[in-house]
């Protein structure tokens, strides 16, 4: 299994949310986040004085999945993401030992 | 006593006190969210200790009879008893003495208030509240007593100063240097970003600012008349012409021109008009404004070159405000607008006032940096001035009140 890991710009959320229940996709998880990497921040000016604000607002989602699907999601996240300028973000692949429902305490891929 | 007159006097009096929650609310707006509360305490504070000390002597050494040849007002009105018909060098028949007491109670709250701008995020509330204590009787009474009794020896010299440039708007800003300097910069300052946690609150408190000003202001003839309808007017026409001074100022230097400016703009106006409403023309005092506006704008960015950190501007904008006030007084008056006042050198008067009123600043410049230096480094070896460096990490509301604004 697989925990797919996507650091987005905030007003693409929905078009992913979209595109992966199109491809039956039907949990996942998301947080608001901050973070910088080649994006830079904005200046902020309060009587003449400039602050940066270095961090900028993205949105993180996270899914799990078995092996199969995770380059298949990948692919979708990255394409509904995409605006092709600086700060569309990252998404990362990780190995996932194992996934319990909490409900009825399945394990592994039933769990998903 | 004249009931019109009092009721225009009391009327004032309460929008005057009205200012300072309004202060509360523009610093509070501007300063990080742990520390909203430590600076809005600040304001209520002046409001509980200026009172009490105002109503049993405060008062009568700022108005009661003179002692010294305009140096100090004697004890006999303590308590405010024994007023009698009207207060020393009033003339009898206006507004009612208590009125007049009262009213003038909501500036010395106000004044005191304003100082708490510079202090914010670090100065420890027992300390505050001592340091403003000793100030009111040691700068604000005589400064009052000085330019706004009638026995006073700045108004013998023919100081004009309607509504408190000198007592108010430059007592504040130099006082708050002076505390300022012995207090240090807050911690991180200048490099860290230090940003307003609410610029929409800020923006509430200037206008609740700008809705009282007209009592500070237009209340200061003490009178309901053509010249207190004239002060009314002119504290627009300069809160307008600040706010657009101001805005302009920055959309040409920074291009981008931001909702605090027009906020401090407006205020900056305001500031400046205060000694000069009733004694100028709706005219002038939109000139005043707009100068004001682009002066103050400018004079914000001093801190940053000098480095002494006057967190919410106080210096920059009531001090230097202040003193641009009194100098286009010099400029504008008119004996057209005020009988009682004198001409300018724009209407006839020469150089005359201005000498007057370059001397006022120079006075209250020294007595309130002086003064309130001293009694800063009074405080600051007897019971320290400072939080210490975990408390201001924190945040003030914590630390000091044990509260949180938002939780």
């Amino acid at each position: 299994m697989k925990l797919i890991v996507a650091v987005i710009k905030p007003f693409k959320v929905d078009d992913v949310k979209t595109v992966l229940k199109e491809r039956g996709i039907d949990g996942m998880t998301l947080t608001e986040a901050q973070g910088f990497g080649r994006q830079r921040g904005h200046t902020e000016v309060y009587r003449g004085a400039e602050y940066e604000v270095d961090f900028v607002p993205k949105i993180r989602i996270e899914v799990l999945t078995d092996d199969d699907r995770a380059d298949e999601i990948v692919t979708a996240i990255v394409e509904s993401a995409q605006t092709g300028t600086i700060g569309d973000g990252k998404v990362w692949v990780q190995h996932v030992e194992s996934v319990i429902r909490v409900r009825t305490g399945e394990r592994g891929t039933d769990a998903l | 006593m004249n009931t019109v007159d009092t009721l225009w006097v009391i009327v004032s009096a309460a929008l005057v006190l009205f200012m300072t929650p309004g202060l509360a609310l523009f610093y509070g707006g501007m300063v990080r969210s742990k520390n909203v509360l430590a600076v809005m305490m600040n304001n209520f504070a002046a409001m509980g200790v200026v009172t009490v000390l105002w109503i049993v002597v405060g008062a009568t050494l700022a108005f009661g009879h003179d002692v010294g040849g305009g140096l100090i007002g004697d004890l006999s009105l303590s308590g405010l008893s024994h007023l009698g018909r009207s207060l020393p060098g009033f003339t009898a028949g206006g507004a009612s003495p208590m009125a007049v007491l009262t009213f003038q109670l909501m500036f010395a709250i106000i004044t005191a208030a304003l100082i708490s701008g510079g202090t914010t995020d670090r100065i420890k509330f027992p300390s505050f509240v001592v340091l403003i204590s000793l100030w009111l009787f040691c700068v604000y009474i005589p400064l009052a007593h000085w330019v706004f009794s009638p026995e006073g020896w700045l108004a013998t010299h023919g100081v004009l100063d309607f509504a408190g440039g000198t007592v108010v708007e430059i007592n504040s800003g130099f006082s708050t240097l002076a505390i300022v300097l012995v207090l240090g910069r807050r911690r991180g300052w200048p490099g860290e970003a230090m940003v307003p946690h609410s610029v929409p609150l800020s923006l509430l408190g200037v206008g609740i600012l700008w809705f009282g000003w007209f009592g500070f202001n237009a209340g200061s003839s003490l009178a309901m008349n053509s010249v207190a309808v004239s002060a009314f007017i002119a504290t627009q026409a300069a809160a307008a012409a600040g706010l657009v001074g101001w805005l302009v100022f920055e959309r040409i230097t920074e291009s981008y021109p931001t909702t605090l400016g027009a906020a401090s703009g407006a205020v900056a106006g305001m500031v400046a008009i205060t000694p000069c409403a009733g004694f100028v023309s709706p005219l002038a005092a939109l000139i005043i404004g707009g100068l004001a506006g682009v002066v103050c704008a400018l004079a914000v960015r001093l801190k940053f070159k000098l480095k002494y950190d006057d967190s919410l501007d106080v210096l920059g904008v009531h001090g230097v405000g202040g003193v641009l006030g009194m100098v286009m007084l010099g400029l504008f008056a008119s004996r057209s607008i005020n009988p009682a006042g004198r001409d300018g050198l724009m209407n006839g008067g020469g150089l005359h006032l201005i000498g007057s009123e370059l001397m006022a600043v120079g006075v209250t410049i020294a007595m309130a940096f002086g003064v309130t230096f001293v009694l800063a480094k009074l405080v600051d070896m007897t019971m320290g001035l400072r939080v210490g460096p975990e408390e201001e990490f924190n945040g003030l509301d914590l630390s000091q009140h044990a509260e949180s604004a938002y939780s």
